[in-house]
């Protein structure tokens, strides 16, 4: 089965930017989003979760890999500095390019 | 007078978190807990204003909405000359403060049923109230504050429209307003056969959220270390004065006495709901784990273990 070449981009980060962040992504280019709640730490102190302003996501998005890097940029200069945010890029293979 | 056993259930929760516990709420039962205790507070309000003249909400109303926007105005000055901390974080703590806590309110309710007295009902409508004007005050100055800092060039975070969303639509007024117009348009009669789940569980439900809120509060005494004691200060000396501000316009307004002690911890109380997620969006420079360290590791336990009973007292002295 033939398959594409396509970009993970993963951001860990606070809840509260969820709605911001896929805006964001989306006006990047792109096509869909998956968001998982999350909890962890980091050099920064721990985030547990436990109640409103301290809950964490995972935001995954595949997509080309222009678009992720457009996203990264944005995200490491408009949330990073003041936001706890954890940034990486993945190779993945999809099956159906038009849907990324 | 016996301890209250939901304050020993936040007492409860502290320990567990300090002697380093496995115990652990799930998420989705901390979010049941709170969405119940909103609904509750607002049927309650709602279901006494549907059979009471509303003459006298008015007053009240306004009172609450500017008493709310001017308590960041006057925090803020002593956080910055005071405390001496930076704009983001001075006026982040100012619009907590302005803004109330639901549970705060609740733990009152319960002391002033413990002793007998019922506060007036559309007081839960407060609560509502007074949770937006002090977080939009607390932005505004952080703005003005930062831009002066920074030089104008310090850009705005997010825009006023998914600010005012943000406060406005939240969770807190929604479920809050949403109780109240829901309560006051059935009326107590037809509410009748969901009192036993709003009214009957409603102490035991608050016991549940406040072993949470006392985990959660534990684990955030290691912030104030960071704090220094110039601010743990603040968070100790605050509430009393802005409960006496709160009470005095209580009684200027003429209400009762268990009236005047609700808004007096009103006044003293610091939000940890609708402020935090609000400021975190509109003013991600300030430092959350001073405005939350501060208002549920210092003042949240503060008004429950101390400021409520004298709030209390002092109301019954003022006005018997």
């Amino acid at each position: 089965m033939q398959t594409h070449e396509r970009k993970l981009l993963t951001i860990i980060t606070e809840a509260a930017i969820e709605r911001a962040l896929i805006a964001d992504a989306r006006a990047f280019g792109a096509h869909g989003y998956t968001v998982l709640d999350v909890r962890g730490g980091g050099p920064g102190g721990e985030r547990e979760g436990a109640w409103e302003a301290d809950r964490s996501i995972e935001l995954q998005v595949v997509c080309a890999a222009d678009v992720a890097e457009r996203i990264a940029e944005h995200v490491l200069a408009r949330y990073a500095p003041n936001y706890a945010v954890s940034l990486y890029l993945s190779d993945v293979r999809v099956f159906r390019a038009q849907k990324y | 007078m016996t301890l209250d056993p939901v304050i020993l259930f936040f007492a409860l929760g502290v320990f567990a978190r300090l002697a380093r516990s496995e115990l652990r709420l799930p998420d989705a039962l901390y979010e049941t807990l709170s969405i119940y205790l909103l609904i509750a507070i607002g049927l309650k309000g709602g279901a006494q204003i549907a059979v009471q003249p509303l003459a006298q909400l008015w007053p009240v109303a306004l009172a609450a909405v500017a008493l709310s926007a001017a308590v960041p105005l006057v925090l803020y000055p002593v956080l910055r000359a005071g405390v001496r901390l930076g704009a983001a974080d001075a006026a982040s703590i100012a619009a907590h403060y302005g803004s109330v806590s639901v549970v705060t309110f609740a733990v009152a309710q319960s002391a002033l049923s413990r002793a007998g007295i019922e506060p007036e009902a559309f007081l839960a409508m407060l609560v509502a109230l007074m949770e937006a004007p002090g977080i939009v005050v607390g932005v505004l100055l952080a703005r003005r504050g930062m831009a002066r800092e920074a030089g104008p060039g310090a850009a705005a975070a997010s825009s006023w429209g998914t600010l005012l969303h943000e406060v406005l639509f939240g969770k807190a007024v929604v479920l809050l307003l949403g109780g109240i117009a829901i309560g006051w348009i059935a009326g107590p009669r037809a509410l009748e056969p969901i009192d036993p789940v709003f009214v009957g569980l409603f102490k035991g439900v608050l016991a549940l959220f406040l072993l949470e809120l006392g985990l959660v509060a534990g684990g955030r005494l290691q912030d104030l270390r960071r704090a220094g004691p110039r601010l743990l200060a603040f968070g100790l000396i605050a509430p009393p004065l802005l409960a006496l501000v709160g009470g005095a316009i209580g009684l200027a307004l003429g209400l009762s006495v268990a009236g005047v002690a609700t808004l007096a911890t009103l006044a003293a109380s610091a939000s940890y709901i609708a402020a935090p997620t609000a400021m975190r969006i509109a003013v991600p420079q300030a430092n959350p784990s001073l405005s939350i360290g501060l208002a549920l590791g210092v003042t949240f336990p503060f008004n429950v273990l101390i400021g409520i009973p004298l709030y209390i007292e002092l109301a019954r002295r003022a006005a018997g």
